[in-house]
């Protein structure tokens, strides 16, 4: 309910504008990704579909600039990012990517590092309430090094929530998971982004969880977007 | 043996040479046929240190009745060789020889000069360029090792550097752990080197000074004094570029570059 006041005011979060990406190789310029357009409003997930090697990676690169657009725009709360300093840009834009990538040292030290950043400190309380949330709770001082795969994706996903992001970026979060532990990580994200109304864009090969949770379904081939439309339109054709 | 064949001093000397690289290619043919590809570029490396130092030996010779300073331009050009030559361990690292020149700049440049200052270097050219050779030249080791080790870390931990840099981090503080590391590894050696003085190693400038009449006591000290100078100017020159490096490897919208 919070979000109502600021969602009339300007309803549109993120709007990606032909955006692209190419770069300069050996053999001439290389379109890694071109012209992708969507909007997503307060709240509304984005599902992006597409073989390996599609773009998707490098989609979500772009959109918390991890990777330098060549082409286009991006617009965060209707303000162009690039005139956004990147540190505050990527803590508004949070991710999750493929593999857990944790810090050496515990899994509250880990949660605490974003915050950390700017100068902030986590409580105990707070570092407990997000444990929680990726049903871990118990967890906060034991070393990650001791953590299984999931164990540890799911830290990697507190850590990205702790900076209280309004946009969250999830590049196939569960596809180096073990089965066991990927429907688990795959049902905890949907029901983060559910209940926090997260806006998201959520790459997943996971096309059943995919028809649940999208409000937009995206298609990627070949670094171009072939089909954007509802998962009622694109995923029960 | 040679002694018995050979009379002169440098008839002798080219022997010795000889017979020394001919072993240093045996040992590199082996280790190239066990896959080691540094192995093909010894025997160049030591045909160019060869003609080198005897290109040296004869200028030094010339150069030892000149007046003090013509060492200066003699180690600048020592410090822009040694840059290019680390820039040429890490090509990937972009602006590696600015780098390099500069760390080793305020490294054994900040070190060599500041000692002539204090007295601890004899302002001679035989003192100056010996001693200031050694020291630059364990510094460029130790540059290069540095910057090798750093883009290795960087390389094997791409994805928790990017994980920081998400999160918010600063390039700084996301490359803060393997900045570290290399800073530790790159002076592993020059740290054993002064642990293992006079026991494991007895260096090559005192056995010169006793030859050259000094008192072994002082021979002893000096020896010291160079090893604790290569420690110095080689710990400036790696803190330097714990300061530098990251601006190299960042993009000015705190990416990390792609490398190599
Ligand atoms: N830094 C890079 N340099 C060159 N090519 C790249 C780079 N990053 C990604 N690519 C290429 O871009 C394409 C898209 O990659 P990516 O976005 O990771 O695909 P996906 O995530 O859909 O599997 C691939 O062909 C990949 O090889
Ligand atoms: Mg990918």
């Amino acid at each position: 309910m919070l979000y109502c006041k600021s969602s009339i005011m300007n309803p549109i979060v993120l709007e990606s504008v032909q955006l692209s990406r190419a770069l300069d190789g050996p053999n001439g310029r290389k379109s890694l990704l071109s012209d992708i357009s969507f909007r997503l409003e307060r709240g509304q997930v984005l599902v992006v579909l597409g073989p390996s090697g599609a773009g998707k990676s490098t989609l979500l690169r772009l959109l918390n600039r991890l990777d330098e657009p060549t082409g286009g725009q991006v617009l965060l709360d209707g303000r162009n990012y690039l005139e956004i300093d990147p540190r505050e840009l990527r803590r508004r834009v949070g991710m999750v990517m493929q593999r857990a990538y944790l810090f050496p040292g515990t899994a509250a030290m880990n949660i605490g590092y974003g915050p950390a950043q700017h100068g902030m400190a986590l409580t105990d309380a707070q570092i407990g309430e997000l444990l929680e949330q990726v049903g871990m709770q118990g967890y906060a001082d034991r070393n990650v090094a001791t953590l299984s795969g999931g164990e540890a994706q799911r830290i990697s996903i507190a850590r990205a929530l702790a900076n209280g992001p309004e946009v969250l970026l999830l590049d196939e979060p569960t596809s180096a998971l073990d089965d066991a532990s990927k429907q688990g990580v795959e049902r905890l994200l949907a029901t983060i982004v559910r209940e926090r109304h997260a806006t998201c864009v959520w790459v997943t090969h996971d096309v059943a969880q995919a028809a649940r949770v999208a409000d937009l379904v995206l298609r990627v081939e070949a670094g171009a977007a072939v089909a954007l439309g509802t998962p009622q339109e694109l995923l029960h054709a | 043996m040679l002694r018995l064949l050979f009379h002169t001093q440098l008839s002798l000397g080219l022997a010795q040479a000889a017979t020394v690289a001919v072993t240093a290619m045996i040992v590199a043919w082996f280790a190239t046929r066990r896959g080691a590809a540094i192995g093909r570029e010894i025997p160049f490396a030591l045909l160019r240190g060869l003609i080198q130092i005897l290109l040296i030996g004869v200028l030094l010779a010339l150069l030892l009745r000149g007046p003090w300073w013509t060492s200066i331009p003699l180690l600048l050009v020592m410090i822009f060789t040694a840059a290019s030559i680390v820039r040429r361990r890490v090509p990937e690292l972009p602006r590696a020889y600015s780098l390099s020149l500069l760390c080793m700049c305020a490294g054994a440049g900040g070190v060599i000069a500041f000692m002539t200052l204090f007295g601890i270097i004899d302002p001679k050219i035989t003192m100056l360029i010996p001693v200031g050779s050694m020291v630059i030249a364990q510094n460029m080791n130790i540059q290069s090792l540095f910057l090798n080790r750093f883009l290795g870390e960087l390389r094997s931990h791409r994805g928790e550097i990017e994980s920081a840099l998400a999160l918010g981090a600063s390039p700084e503080h996301a490359a803060a752990p393997y900045l570290r590391a290399a800073f530790h590894a790159s002076l592993i050696p020059a740290t054993d080197n002064l642990r293992s003085l006079g026991i494991v190693w007895i260096p090559g400038i005192m056995a010169g000074m006793v030859l050259s009449g000094s008192s072994p006591v002082y021979a002893a000290l000096y020896q010291f004094v160079v090893l604790a100078m290569i420690f110095t100017a080689g710990g400036l020159s790696c803190l330097t570029a714990t300061y530098l490096a990251p601006r190299r490897v960042f993009t000015p919208y705190q990416q990390l570059r792609q490398l190599g």
